[in-house]
């Protein structure tokens, strides 16, 4: 019975991309002259060259099953000679050297319940997290809440009749894997209360030390508690980030009664015009109403109208806030302005307004 | 309870209505096939009666060898749902630009059916292929699948984080530098540091071709290469002349919009000063028939970019203004080593280097690594006069 051991093979890193991509695109790699949009969601790429190539661009909801993947996969082979790639929003695209093919792929996605849409400016696929899917540390699920927020704006993917393009993205918690810091509108759950210390197991699981040190305002002291080693934390020094539980199960976060969301809103990546930017807060509390989030799809909703009524073209959400100032936003708004919108984490300051430039 | 029978999935139930793709649907197909989807689906509907998640603190599981690429994921609620009591995730390492053929997908698909839940992410926040969802003794066998068939797994933990790229010149006239293959050859350079956690925390790389910056790169990573040019906006001015005619408002919707009223347009000519230009890439966006990045292509380095956790976010700064295409993988590469031996050797557990940045200042962070001061780093001098001078400029 003895084989020879196979060799276990490491380290290999991923398929070179070369192997997938469309001859249209190894021909012309590098040679691109410009581009126009055809329609919402399909692009034609024309390359010094003369050569033409068109993509059809689909949204999904990120997670997929294989079965629907092998769907994909049989697009591609239909219309695409097999070729195609996802986008960094997760959308899927098909590309496509024969404008002929436009049209039946777009009928294929749409029988099967794919959008075809996201480009310029439209409301492009919303980037998430885990949420309650997958995740130890979400104060809310991200699948739902993209899926109740983008059925509400579905006519905006579809379409590009906005001011500009516009990025929404879900975190299910402060540690904003889905980084949400420099989206459009950002909808982010979070914690309202300090965890819930246990105490019976804090000094079998954790690490003291570390726990201590993964508290970035330093609320958490050591303590002994009913002779064990464990920790307190200074209430009101904590902001409910869940970094401790990040690094410790024994300091649990979840809380249905006080979980829930936050909206923020005028960040941008690009640098087109102004500067990147940071969201900024619109809405510091809405509630965690699954399965369909009402509060918050109304909430990102107004925005996204208020937005589109009064921006001027090319005017993505944080540029039209600058224009118009925050008191304004607000206003247009209707959203509540409170003491939770003014900053008291470290460099405050920054945000206050240091002028007398006012409106009234 | 639930075993093979699908779950009632009321809550749920509502989110496979309306127009949007709905990841329930996603789950119930491969639920046909798969009973650990019925399991999954049985205690999300649970966490939405709760509003309460049910997975437990990531245990540390994964491959042979490997420090990261794992995620490991246990119910605590395994009584109720034992076909998840495991659920952990493997994170794949996509090809660069998330380029793929139908056999390609397939054949991971197929993997993924004989050895976990049949979900995945296409993709994960950080570029990944996500396979979600699989028991501890299915990871080595999907592994060696996994390798045989040309793929290996990304970064998790205080590792290279799976790089990633945008577009680039496989289908963008902007792209300033190849992406995609700056971001292969940086994975496939840092095979080590992704998949044995060296660092005090993630690194992450990520490529975007221009500054309308498609991966998010200046949010989002540790080291930010952003293309640019040094040279002039080219263009061709019968193609202004056609946009014009067909009703495009060059000046309010070009000049008027450029951050450095840097362009002037008299009804026939468009005249760029290019020495004032930022290379924003308005003008460019808006008639890409007629304005195209310069010929003197390359990159810009920043460094420093991050979430909330811990000490706040933070976008990435400049680092290098411009390097010559040419030398971008060599120059990125030397730099690199030197932060991280600087970041290895004062960093802080769970520090990110842009964090050690605001804590040791950005002068001492340069003199670390060796490089000179530049006016292109900042946004503004100081304004306070707290200046800590040095031994050597003293007297």
């Amino acid at each position: 019975m003895a084989t020879a051991p196979t060799k276990r093979i490491t380290d290999i890193g991923p398929p070179h991309y070369e192997k997938f991509l469309h001859p249209l695109i190894k021909k012309n790699y590098g040679q691109w002259k410009y581009h126009e949009t055809l329609a919402p969601g399909v692009l034609c790429h024309v390359a010094h060259s003369g050569d033409r190539l068109y993509t059809v661009r689909a949204g999904s909801p990120r997670l997929l099953s294989i079965q629907t993947i092998r769907f994909f996969a049989d697009l591609a082979d239909k219309y695409c000679g097999g070729y195609l790639r996802f986008t960094s929003r997760n959308n899927v695209e098909f590309l496509l050297d024969d404008a002929g093919k436009i049209e039946p792929l777009k009928k294929d996605l749409a029988d099967a319940g794919f959008p075809v849409g996201g480009t310029n400016n439209a409301i492009s696929n919303i980037v998430h997290t885990q949420g309650w899917v997958h995740c130890h540390s979400s104060a809310t699920d991200a699948s739902g809440l993209v899926k109740s927020v983008m059925d509400a704006l579905c006519h905006h993917f579809t379409s590009q009749d906005l001011p500009a393009k516009l990025r929404i993205a879900v975190a299910c918690c402060l540690n904003m894997c889905g980084a949400v810091h420099c989206s459009d509108i950002a909808i982010l759950g979070i914690h309202r209360k300090p965890p819930k210390i246990r105490h019976d197991i804090l000094a079998k699981v954790c690490e003291v030390p570390t726990l201590i040190a993964s508290c970035p305002t330093g609320a958490i002291r050591p303590a002994t508690v009913d002779g064990k080693q464990s920790v307190e934390v200074v209430e009101e020094q904590c902001m409910f980030c869940g970094n401790c539980y990040t690094v410790c199960p024994a300091m649990p976060m979840n809380d249905p009664e006080n979980d829930g969301i936050s909206i923020w809103v005028g960040g941008k990546v690009s640098n087109a015009r102004s500067a990147p930017k940071f969201t900024k807060l619109a809405i510091p509390f809405v509630p965690n109403n699954p399965p369909r989030w009402p509060e918050v799809v109304n909430a990102v909703v107004n925005i996204v109208n208020v937005y589109a009524e009064n921006a001027r073209k090319h005017e993505r959400l944080g540029e039209w806030i600058e224009r118009i100032g925050w008191p304004r936003f607000f206003e247009r708004t209707g959203i509540e302005f409170t003491r939770y919108h003014i900053d008291d984490f470290k460099h405050a300051g920054l945000t206050y307004a240091r002028s007398t430039h006012l409106r009234f | 309870m639930a075993d093979n029978d699908k779950p009632k999935t009321e809550l749920l139930d509502e989110l496979e209505k309306g127009p949007w793709p709905s990841f329930v649907r996603e789950i119930k197909r491969a639920g046909e096939t798969n009973p650990m989807c019925n399991d999954l689906l049985g205690q999300l509907e649970l966490s939405y009666k709760e509003k309460k998640g049910h997975w437990k603190h990531g245990g540390i599981v994964g491959v042979l060898g490997y420090g990261g690429g794992v995620i490991g994921r246990y119910s605590d609620v395994p009584e109720q749902f034992p076909k998840v009591a495991h659920f952990h995730t493997l994170r794949v390492n996509q090809p660069s630009g998330w380029f793929y053929t139908s056999e390609a997908l397939r054949t991971l698909c197929d993997i993924w059916e004989r050895h976990g839940s049949g979900l995945t992410n296409m993709h994960g926040s950080t570029g990944d292929i996500i396979f979600l969802g699989t028991k501890t003794a299915e990871l080595e066998p999907t592994f060696k699948e996994l390798t045989e068939a040309g793929f290996d797994l990304g970064g998790s933990g205080s590792c290279v984080r799976t790089p990633s790229a945008c577009v680039g010149r496989a289908r963008c006239e902007w792209a300033c530098y190849d992406t995609l293959k700056l971001c292969d050859n940086l994975t496939r350079a840092y095979q080590d540091e992704m998949h044995r956690p060296p660092f005090p925390y993630k690194f992450k790389f990520k490529c975007s071709g221009c500054p309308n910056d498609c991966v998010a790169s200046i949010a989002r990573s540790d080291l930010s290469i952003i293309g640019t040019w040094k040279d002039d906006i080219q263009q061709d001015d019968a193609a202004v002349a056609e946009y014009a005619a067909g009703g495009l408002d060059i000046q309010k919707e070009v000049c008027d919009l450029c951050p450095t009223q840097c362009m002037d347009w008299d009804g026939q000519k468009l005249a760029i000063e290019n020495r004032e230009c930022v290379r924003c890439m308005h003008c460019i966006n808006v008639m890409p028939k007629a304005l195209a990045p310069g010929k003197e292509k390359g990159a810009t380095l920043l460094i420093g970019s991050k979430a909330p956790i811990m000490q706040g976010a933070l976008l990435s700064s400049v680092l290098v203004p411009f390097v010559p295409e040419d030398e971008l993988l060599d120059t990125v590469k030397e730099l690199v080593s030197r932060v991280w031996e600087f970041w290895d050797e004062y960093g802080k557990n769970r520090e990110r280097v842009g964090e050690l940045i605001q804590r040791v200042g950005m002068a001492n962070f340069l003199d670390a690594i060796g490089l000179e001061p530049a006016p292109e780093m900042i946004a503004a001098p100081r304004d306070n006069p707290y200046i800590y001078f040095q031994p050597e400029d003293e007297k």
